[in-house]
């Protein structure tokens, strides 16, 4: 989802960013339907499980980078597949305006 | 409308917007799991009272009486019942939500109820250290309306002089105290040469979302339609020049738009099908499934003083009335599309053939198609008409005359 365009304000992910949730946006565990939503404003967002252990660990402090390496080594999976996949989902968060830097 | 879910495998986004018609959008899928269970959006119009006039009001024409409101302890249950039955999205609305001295407790139930608080408000009477304290109270998000980017026609259309400067004020503090501001523009013949200028108003505010909401016409804005209804050439333009603002502003400003089906061919899955995923509060505590259902004579409405929430949500004749497929007629009981746009709207039904199972007018296949989009096009064509204000005197005139159905083609 990493699309060519740029626009003024547009945060671009990289390996490199520090990626953080807005403090508008919750992610909460809704215990009756039993599953993870993002509230943002006027929408409800639908993290699977990969989504929300990324979310978890949008702290501002840790760079893509380290988010990625973390999670390879919990679920002992090839970390550049879990880059990408980490930076594909930041970005589409980013571009909705739900991750910030 | 939304088009984004879907937006990648890990992550879905599905909409619940506070818009008339527009309800719950996204995958089917997600949205089906999501209310297998309950709602997920509610609409609490707080009061009918507000400080603007405007003819595009989709409130129903009849306007519920302040006596009549639900009291402060009657809203925070419904609050308490929401949050415990499931509902995740709370817009606070109105009339103007603002115009209940009792917004704050309201806020907080809805808090301490774990329900995301949208403010959806005209802000022109709000002053800042009570939207501090709704912000402590957990307030998560304000929408304001800008009746138009121009204030001397802004405050024509809203009937109040000053209004542009209060919200521009309201506005700025929002982001200030760090919450997600919409911009709400009520689009129609009026303004529509802003929208371009709407999408700089929202820039500048810092806006997190923009919400093109061409009018609906329901309520007053069905009474006012030849006031307001823009031409197809317009229209079109507007579309487009919001579809490229969209991809400029990707990761900026969010644009939401909602369309004017009059020259569309395939009607809206209105409020994301009936009885689905939204539900709506009148000011007097009646529970419909869309903010304009009862202009649907033979449905019959519970009421939040008698009966729970859930309950109504279950077993509610007029939620049972056209959910789900079987109430059809042709042609949407054969249609492949049935799923996807329930056929359309009820009440536009209703309002157009007087029948609200006909196939909603605004889709190609209704028989009362053609003269829709004639009537449409003839209104448009026509110099503007005078507004018909939204005030409780125009309300008492407008209750005495009788508007006129379509004739359905031969």
């Amino acid at each position: 989802m990493t699309g060519a365009t740029t626009s003024p304000g547009r945060l671009v992910v990289d390996r490199g960013t520090r990626p953080k949730l807005p403090p508008y946006l919750k992610l909460r565990h809704d215990a009756g339907r039993g599953r993870w939503v993002l509230l943002a404003p006027e929408r409800v967002l639908t993290p699977d499980q990969t989504a929300v252990a990324v979310l978890q660990l949008c702290d501002g402090e840790r760079t893509v980078e380290a988010i990625a390496a973390k999670l390879a080594e919990e679920y002992s999976a090839p970390v550049d597949v879990i880059t990408a996949d980490v930076l594909d989902l930041l970005q589409g968060l980013a571009d909705k305006g739900y991750v910030k830097a | 409308m939304t088009e984004e879910f879907k937006a990648n495998g890990h992550c879905e986004t599905v909409s619940v917007d506070d818009e008339p018609t527009a309800g719950v959008v996204g995958s089917q899928d997600m949205t089906a799991e999501l209310c297998a269970r309950a709602p997920i959006g509610m609409l609490a119009e707080l009061t009918h009272r507000c400080p603007l006039q405007c003819g595009y009001c989709s409130n129903p024409i009849e306007l519920e009486r302040v006596n009549n409101e639900l009291t402060t302890e009657e809203w925070c249950s419904v609050m308490r019942q929401a949050g415990e039955m499931g509902i995740l999205q709370v817009h606070l609305s109105g009339g103007e939500p603002t115009a209940r001295k009792d917004l704050e407790e309201i806020v907080s139930a809805a808090t301490e109820a774990g329900l995301y608080s949208n403010l959806i408000t005209a802000a022109v009477t709000l002053k800042r250290d009570r939207l501090e304290d709704l912000v402590k109270r957990g307030l998560d998000h304000v929408q304001i309306s800008f009746q138009d980017v121009d204030a001397e026609n802004a405050e024509r259309i809203g009937a109040y002089p000053g209004a542009t400067q209060k919200k521009l004020d309201v506005a700025r503090w929002v982001t200030e105290m760090g919450l997600p501001l919409t911009v709400n523009a009520p689009i129609h013949r009026q303004n529509i040469h802003n929208v371009g200028r709407y999408i700089d108003l929202a820039l500048k505010l810092g806006a997190q979302r923009l919400e093109i909401a061409h009018v609906q016409y329901y309520g007053w804005a069905f009474l006012n339609r030849a006031a307001l209804i823009p031409t197809y050439e317009q229209t079109i333009q507007s579309i487009d020049l919001v579809e490229n603002a969209r991809e400029r502003l990707k990761g900026v400003l969010t644009i939401d738009m909602v369309v004017p089906d009059y020259y569309a061919k395939r009607p809206k899955p209105c409020m994301g099908g009936w009885g689905k995923g939204f539900m709506n509060i009148t000011p007097a505590g009646k529970v419909l499934p869309c903010h304009a259902a009862e202009s649907i004579p033979e449905l019959h409405f519970d009421n939040v003083r008698e009966q729970k929430l859930l309950d109504i949500w279950m077993n509610s004749d007029a939620f049972n009335a056209f959910r789900g497929t079987e109430w059809m007629k042709e042609p949407c009981r054969s249609c492949a599309f049935k799923e996807i746009d329930f056929g359309g709207c009820r009440c536009q039904a209703m309002a157009m053939t007087r029948d609200p199972r006909n196939t909603d007018p605004a889709c190609a296949l209704s028989p009362y198609h053609g003269e829709m989009v004639a009537l449409a096009k003839a209104e448009a064509a026509k110099p503007a008409t005078e507004f018909v204000y939204r005030n409780p005197r125009n309300a008492a005139e407008a209750l005495k005359t009788k508007d006129e159905s379509l004739v359905p083609a031969e």
